[in-house]
């Protein structure tokens, strides 16, 4: 096997990938928009968009998620716990609670929405609602 | 719920490593928070995406190393839209003091959390000395 396998599988060609799409104003745009944490990465995969997130710490039962229309609502609760009794050397793990919602660009079928939460990653599956799906128009 | 303040974004930052990378990627630094009980010393590390089997700690030198590895296989069939935040391995170096019990250190991984405690050597341990 190649030390280097493939240019583009590396984990060096995903991260040039995820950069490429920083600092775009495609959701900012939107009215709805509201909230900064956490930090959201959107994904296309065919028609369906996936929603995926960092909340490390957090239990499940403390997020809280509701899509509508074209709109996800994540909030949720990060709480950071020391035993009692402890002399706390450095403390940069952030708590707090956190409410964002963000509009995407298509309707979503609310009924087929799907969340998993492993390792402390959320990812929320988005299909795409069956009317808003484009259409071939076939020319005759 | 209400009295809790609400979370900031902390941007995640690049690992400056003494070393140089020959594979290519980027690395980051896991926020980490660090805590001393009478009888050991407690480090929680946030490395959303690494599981358990991904952890990999090391001592050398007095040197506590850690590194967590993400599984971005994952990501190989679907395009980024719309991007916030990067992803990519976790690694930190600890320098240790010379009074842990190195062969009792345990480490546990929950919910992107790595738990390491460093048990403090028998003679650290705080002693209650009786009066007579």
């Amino acid at each position: 096997m190649a030390l280097f396998p493939d240019p583009f599988g590396t984990l060096l060609g995903l991260q040039n990938a995820l950069d490429a799409f920083r600092r775009s104003d495609w959701l900012q745009s939107s009215p709805s928009a509201s909230g900064s944490y956490p930090p959201l990465n959107v994904f296309r995969k065919g028609d369906d968009f996936a929603l995926v997130t960092e909340l490390p710490g957090v239990h499940g039962t403390d997020l809280d998620i509701q899509v509508k229309g074209r709109t996800v609502r994540l909030s949720g609760i990060k709480s950071v716990k020391y035993p009692e009794k402890v002399s706390v050397h450095r403390r940069e793990r952030l708590e707090g609670r956190f409410d964002r919602s963000i509009t995407l660009p298509i309707e979503i079928d609310q009924d087929k929405v799907t969340a998993e939460f492993h390792d402390g990653i959320l990812a929320i599956a988005l299909p795409r609602a069956e009317r808003d799906k484009p259409r071939s128009i076939r020319i005759g | 719920m209400s009295g809790a303040q609400v979370l900031a974004v902390r941007e995640k930052q690049e690992l400056a490593r003494q070393e140089e990378q020959t594979v290519p990627g980027r690395t980051y630094v896991p926020a980490t928070d660090i805590f001393e009980s009478d009888n050991a010393l407690t480090l929680l590390l946030e490395m959303p995406g690494v599981g358990k089997n991904d952890v990999d700690v090391q001592i050398e030198n007095d040197v506590l190393r850690v590194e967590g590895k993400i599984d971005y296989a994952a990501y190989k069939d679907i395009e980024p839209i719309y991007t916030e935040y990067n992803i990519g391995h976790y690694a930190r170096a600890f320098t240790l003091p010379n009074k842990i019990d190195r062969d009792a250190i345990t480490a546990q991984v929950e919910n992107g959390v790595l738990t390491l405690t460093l048990p403090k050597a028998k003679e650290a341990q705080p002693r209650r000395i009786v009066v007579n």
